[in-house]
């Protein structure tokens, strides 16, 4: 859409705008309203994208939004889905050279020794998916994911890594895969951004914001992140002493001066500006509304393991629930702390592994079995992984054996699992070696898993292009094949 | 057949015209860049270009074009369209023969003009872009110009219906001129001034007197500091303090100086090459680095430190030439005349410089304090005395930079230590036992090791001749002071002049005894037996200690037996190494001499002599969007066959000629020279219908309306409410945000803590920034992280930057303390309405913002009574009054 037939659609909401903020006011509430425009990410790409846009959308869409749940600082693959007992008999021995000849590790040193799976195993459901038994509840679900074995990237750094899998590239400056899936898709809901982001664990993954950002798409498109602590987004509340009344009454004087002014100068910027207070308005009752996750019932806190006002990975997943069910494209979970090093007992195999997985499995399988039971698993696309793997190898900073067990950063083969939106369920796709170093079948690069998320919901990646000096970028950089066989 | 008639109809006139023409002097009519290349551009290079050459055949060097085929045809032959390929393949008739492929076939006049154009010898011209401006007089004369800007845009709206605005309000004016020039709104006093003033001169008296304010510097720095990437943190994970504020300092004082451009290029990409450079100089090549440092635990220095150079070739590129360098970094150009190798090239211009993504940020300029700087002073008289001026030169460079310094990648016979280049742990680490040898000195005569290192346990370290277990030349004990960085001085007792020399050290068996970072060649200081001499030897080593002084990075190059062998990188891949390549420039530019020893100098002189036709254009380009929203190329960063072309050309030359040539690169002369044309200086209104012919104001047939920026709105806010701090200069600062920003950042542990008094209250320029969390402020309203050089800002309107200027709570304590004066100085709310307006926005409020905005302090006054906390309801409704006015559409835009 061109400048002018949008300044016309703006136009022509103007007059009918006084009365829908009113009753957004009057019990409408903010979520149910989804109409008109008013939110940014809705507006329409422009003119010279709407071309590759067009041929982006190649196929019938499976899933309609996503909750990615990326694990940060890397889970150990051998511990709790890729199953090696042929590793548990090489425990304590030197690994060969040829596992080290001409590699690049973060912190492995000389000659490591080989570790065994530190967990037992066992094959659940119809499928016979091994999970260990760090992950009980999770045994449940097997048959509703597709887990994907052999997933590779050439990132063995956190930073470099979470941002190849969230922008395509290793480097800093390009748009997340949140913001280009907004960005090709727009947003289903008018009170609340198409991106949202929720990270627990304590901390931000390594990469920081910028696992968010929009790059050079259009600033709307970036994540917002939403905090369980504090204004949910900033700024949200308003001063002391200024009721609900107030503000509308504030908002209204605002837009009724911008409104003459538009009508006297004419520039379209400022009919946006009006509708942006409007929305401004609505977000401030819909996203505490929607953080509040108080008036769930017993049977949802049972399920998840939720505790209103403790910020956690199982209120976010409930949360992230809340926000699809509301209409949010893209929501993003980040929980923080998987980098098993073995330097001290947080960091342990053992213990602080345990302690972590105790606190996602009843959240990620509640969340699979809420969503189904609400029907929204068809539509919905979950997805688990970190951002590389871990090495059958002992990590050994230094040359010296770490005190604790704990597994240095790998790249060359991880598990990670798709649910609902399209996945064929009760799959496993792609092998690894005998010790799980290496994938020897149906490995997938990250591009091609941005290839395949892309792919379900209806975005061909090679056409799905933004023009950006002088080149046009996609998510998947240059590479990237859809793993067809596990498109339902 | 009718068809094939058809052609060979049009084919028979198009040769008559062929006919006629050739007869006619040879004079080519067809314009390679006006015609040829825009068809290649859109419907050819995508297959045929520069990476892809589909067939063997490429359209974006001519050598390629003209060259046989992979067929083994020949796709273009000068003057013979008949035997051109490509001709016969873009009008073939069979679909699976005609180019392009699967796509619409060209126009018949689109090959009609290649054919003319390879009849006529198929010349090759550069872009645009890469051929020098020229002056070419306008052809229309503007009715009520000021100058020739007016008459070149003027030249552009005659026979589009379109008409140059009337002058805008003087208010409405002065306050445009302000935001533009300083980035704050004008003084009341000031304004006052402009409107009682009618004499001739008025308007440009305003001008002078805000283009010599302080404020001018501030406001153009935070322009310069977007394409610096400038920060005050390194980025990445950790994200840790960089303390390279007084760069930022320098670029303020350059704008306010009115550095001319050259040189404030030169002293930015090689102010440490200059002939006596002094501490400005070398703060000023602080420029290139800002570029990122990753200190993730695991990382390999190696690899960040060539991010960082690739980065600064693409940045230089984008700054100075508006050319898309990145591209080139894995594959030749896929659309301009720029190879794979060009890149490298470049890349080895910055590939020389010591620093290399260390912790320490070194190398840095030690700014010493006062009590260091007599001490420096002094010893650099001392060596004065009986040295020359080379030795003072080298003697301040070692004590303000401690450069240079072998690293332990050039040690050998390494034995019980270890060296890594990972992250935070880039040292040799040294255990009981260790020995290794330096590479031999490069100079004559040496006195003294030092040894910079970061204590743990201690060691006895022992300086051999010739052999691990030579003479001893010299003996020092390490410092056992854990995680101190130190340089200590081991006098020699023996020159070894150019004899190896091993380091040996030993002490507790078990733990590591230190971390060694490097060690530096020391020459005798003239006279040594001076009675002096013992002092001043005392003197270095605590400057080479010292704690309490200001570091910034720098550049500095590195001595002749350091320099690295630049390699092209294959495919990108800084891990596969091409073949070694020297320092250049692309060979479709001219005017660096390619045999003489390139160095940054040479390239800084060469971006800003008159062979590049490229750094005037951007940079006035550049100037020119600031004002106006939109460059007369719209993309400022790509000036490139795939940028956009200008929409007023011969104004961009006029003005890049100007600035070179006329203003001698001054600024503050461009600016001037823009503000005081008529076309700047237009009302801004617009109705519809002239909206819809020229929506983004291409032809400005009217004047800038654009939303302010990030820090304008901030600091705007600040001035008119009377919180505005005019202090400059100094370490970031950290007004108030959000509680728990920070919290999140992994292993770190620095904290936003909160400034007191006037620092609450300072210009945005001088608010810390933090590339993971930047400041809220900044980046809701589209200020970058400044993780990469940034040309220009993209302009969003979000439900967020509502909420921000709604309910932070700067803007409420700047409306609260607004509104206490407007009810000292007004009796009653209709007037402090007024008073209000004429404060903020420079005019009356009309009788429906009156009518709204008393309507809203009714209301609010009724329910701040109804509140029982409410101390005073007048001023806390009269307050939620000026708020109001800081969120309207217009106190937030340029109008």
């Amino acid at each position: 859409m061109d400048h002018q037939s949008e300044a016309q659609i703006r136009r022509a909401a103007l007059n009918t705008r006084r009365l829908f903020l009113r009753q957004g006011l009057l019990g409408m509430g903010g979520l149910a309203l989804g109409t008109l425009m008013g939110c940014g990410t809705k507006t329409p790409p422009s003119s010279s994208t709407a071309a590759s846009l067009a041929q982006a959308y190649r196929f019938a869409p499976r899933a309609r939004r996503v909750i990615y749940l990326h694990m940060a600082g890397a889970p150990s693959q051998l511990e709790l889905f890729d199953y090696k007992p042929t590793l548990a008999k090489l425990h304590g021995q030197d690994c060969p050279p040829s596992l080290l000849d001409g590699k690049r590790f973060a912190f492995i040193q000389g000659t490591p020794k080989m570790l065994g799976p530190q967990a037992t195993f066992g094959q659940y459901g119809q499928s016979g998916a091994w999970v260990s038994d760090l992950l009980p509840h999770f045994q449940q679900v097997v048959d509703e994911v597709a887990f994907l074995k052999a997933v590779h990237t050439e990132e063995f750094n956190h930073a470099p890594a979470q941002l190849l899998f969230q922008t395509g590239s290793p480097r800093v400056g390009r748009p997340s895969m949140g913001s280009w899936v907004t960005y090709g898709l727009g947003s289903e809901n008018d009170n609340l951004p198409g991106f949202i982001v929720l990270a627990s664990g304590g901390q931000i993954p390594s990469a920081g914001k910028k696992l968010w950002g929009s790059g050079f798409l259009p600033s709307i498109h970036q994540g917002v992140q939403c905090r369980t602590e504090g204004d949910p987004v900033l700024y949200l509340q308003d001063p002391d002493g200024i009721s609900r009344n107030l503000r509308r009454e504030s908002i209204e004087t605002i837009n009724a001066i911008n409104r003459a002014q538009y009508e006297q100068l004419g520039d379209p910027e400022t009919l946006t500006r009006i509708a942006q207070y409007e929305m401004a308005f609505r977000m401030q009752t819909s996203v505490p509304e929607v953080m509040d996750i108080s008036k769930e019932p017993d049977y949802i806190h049972e399920l998840y393991g939720t505790e209103p006002g403790r910020a956690s990975f199982a209120n976010d997943c409930l949360l992230a629930r809340r926000l699809v069910e509301s209409g949010v494209r893209f929501v993003q979970l980040y929980n923080w702390g998987w980098d098993d090093h073995g330097t001290n007992r947080d960091t342990s195999l053992r213990h602080g592994l345990v302690e972590r997985c105790k606190k996602i499995d009843r959240p990620i399988t509640a969340l699979i079995l809420d969503l189904k039971q609400r029907g929204l698993l068809e539509d919905t696309l979950v997805v688990w992984g970190g951002e590389f793997g871990r090495t059958p190898m002992q990590e050994n900073r230094g040359g010296v054996t770490m005190p604790f067990f704990g597994r240095d950063h790998h790249g060359e083969a991880f598990t990670m699992w798709m649910a609902g939106g399209g996945v064929k369920p009760g799959v496993s796709y792609g092998e690894t070696d005998d010790i799980g170093y290496r994938g020897v079948k149906n490995r997938l690069h990250v591009h091609d898993v941005q290839a395949t998320i892309l792919h379900l919901l209806g975005l061909q990646h090679e056409r799905f292009t933004y023009p950006f000096q002088g080149r046009d970028f996609r998510l998947t950089d240059v590479s990237g094949q859809v793993a067809e066989a596990i498109v339902g | 057949m009718i068809r094939f008639w058809v052609r060979r109809w049009r084919l028979f006139l198009v040769g008559l015209s062929l006919l006629w023409l050739g007869g006619c002097g040879h004079q080519p009519t067809v314009s390679f860049n006006e015609d040829i290349r825009p068809i290649f551009n859109e419907r050819c290079v995508s297959c045929h270009g520069g990476v892809k050459q589909s067939g063997g055949f490429g359209l974006v060097f001519r050598e390629n074009a003209l060259k046989e085929t992979a067929s083994g045809k020949f796709a273009i032959v000068p003057g013979k369209p008949g035997q051109s390929e490509l001709l016969k393949r873009i009008r073939h008739d069979n679909p699976e023969w005609r180019m392009p492929l699967e796509e619409a076939p060209l126009t018949n006049e689109e090959a009609d003009l290649i054919e003319r154009w390879i009849w006529e010898g198929a010349a090759w011209a550069p872009h645009w872009a890469y051929q020098p401006p020229r002056e070419i007089a306008p052809e229309e004369r503007a009715p009520h110009g000021h100058n020739l800007i007016d008459d070149y845009v003027y030249g552009r709206l005659v026979g589009k219906d379109l008409a140059p605005a009337p002058r805008a309000q003087k208010s409405v004016l002065l306050r445009r001129l302000s935001l533009d020039l300083t980035g704050l709104p004008p003084s009341p006093a000031l304004m006052e001034d402009f409107l009682q003033d009618d004499t001739p001169g008025a308007y440009q008296r305003m001008v002078d007197s805000l283009l010599n304010a302080t404020a001018f510097g501030e406001r153009w720095a935070s322009m310069w500091l977007d394409l610096a990437r400038y920060a005050d943190s390194r980025g990445y994970e950790r994200d840790r303090d960089r303390s390279i504020w007084q760069y930022r300092d320098w670029v303020i004082d350059a704008f306010n100086q009115d550095l001319p451009f050259d040189r404030f290029t030169i002293e930015q990409l090689a102010g440490d090459l200059l002939n006596e450079s002094n501490d400005n100089n070398l703060i000023a090549t602080a420029f290139h680095r800002n570029t990122l440092s990753n200190g993730e635990g695991g990382t390999e220095n190696e690899e960040y430190r060539v991010a960082a150079v690739i980065d600064r070739v693409n940045t230089t590129w984008e700054v100075w030439q508006g050319t898309t360098m990145s591209c080139v970094q894995c594959h030749s150009h896929p659309y301009d005349p720029i190879k794979h190798e060009d890149f490298y090239r470049s890349y080895d211009f910055f590939n020389q410089t010591l620093d290399h993504d260390h912790v320490s940020e070194f190398p840095s300029l030690i700014t010493h304090t006062k009590v260091n700087q007599a001490k420096l002073e002094n010893i650099l008289g001392h060596i004065a005395i009986a040295g020359d001026g080379a030795q003072v030169q080298a003697w301040r460079d070692r004590l303000l930079l401690q450069e240079p310094r072998w690293r332990p990648h050039s040690f050998t016979s390494v034995q019980n230590a270890v060296f890594t280049d990972r992250a935070d742990e880039d040292y040799l680490f040294v255990r009981n036992g260790a020995q290794f040898q330096p590479p031999t000195p490069d100079i004559p005569e040496v006195a003294a090791l030092h040894l910079s290192y970061r204590a743990r346990t201690g060691a006895d370290l022992t300086v051999h001749l010739d052999r691990v277990d030579g003479p001893v030349i010299g003996s020092l004990r390490l410092s056992d002071r854990s995680w101190q960085s130190r340089t200590d001085v081991i006098p020699l007792t023996t020159n070894p002049g150019t004899r190896p020399i091993f380091l040996t050290f030993s002490g507790q068996e078990g733990p590591i005894l230190a971390d060694v970072y490097g060690i530096h060649y020391q020459p005798p200081l003239p006279d040594a037996n001076a009675p002096a001499t013992e002092e001043v030897r005392e003197m270095i080593v605590q400057l080479l200690n010292t704690r309490d002084s200001v570091r910034t990075p720098v550049m500095v190059e590195a001595p002749p037996a350091m320099r690295r062998t630049t390699h092209l990188f294959v495919g990108g891949n800084w891990l596969v190494h091409g073949p070694p390549v020297r320092a250049g420039i692309p060979k479709v530019f001219s005017g660096l001499d390619q045999e003489e020893t390139a160095d940054r100098l040479a390239l800084a002189h060469w971006l800003v002599s008159d062979n590049n036709p490229l750094t005037s254009r951007v940079t006035v380009n550049r100037i020119w969007a600031q004002l106006f929203g939109r460059g007369i190329v719209a993309t400022l960063s790509d000036f490139g066959s795939q940028g956009a072309p200008p929409s007023h050309p011969e104004l961009l030359d006029h003005l890049a000629v100007r600035f070179r040539e006329d203003f001698a690169w001054s600024l503050k002369a461009l600016l001037r020279y823009i503000v005081s044309s008529a076309t700047y200086q237009q009302s801004s209104s617009i109705d519809p219908e002239l909206y819809a012919l020229d929506p983004d104001n291409v032809y400005l047939a009217r004047g800038p309306r654009l939303r302010l920026s990030a820090e304008q709105i901030r600091d705007q806010m600040l001035a008119q409410s009377g919180l505005l701090s005019r202090k400059m200069y100094g370490p970031g600062v950290m007004p108030p945000q959000p509680d728990g920003l920070w919290d999140a950042i992994p292993y770190s542990g620095r904290r936003w803590v909160t400034s007191t008094g006037e620092d609450r209250y300072r210009r945005s320029v001088y608010t810390y920034l933090r590339r993971s969390v930047p400041f809220p402020g900044l980046t809701t309203f589209d200020g970058p992280n400044r993780e990469f050089c940034l040309s220009q800002r993209t302009t969003t309107n979000t439900p967020l930057q509502a909420l921000h200027t709604l309910n932070d709570p700067i803007f409420q304590e700047g409306a609260a303390l607004l509104a206490r004066e407007l009810m000292t100085e007004f009796d009653d709310p209709r007037a402090r309405i007024d008073g209000l307006f004429q404060r903020l926005l420079f005019r009356k409020a009309s009788s429906l913002e009156q009518q709204q905005l008393l309507d809203l302090f009714m209301e609010a006054r009724g329910q701040f009574q109804r509140q029982e906390n409410q101390l005073n309801p007048e001023i806390a409704a009269m307050t939620l009054v000026v708020n109001t006015v800081f969120n309207l559409d217009e106190y937030l835009s340029k109008t």
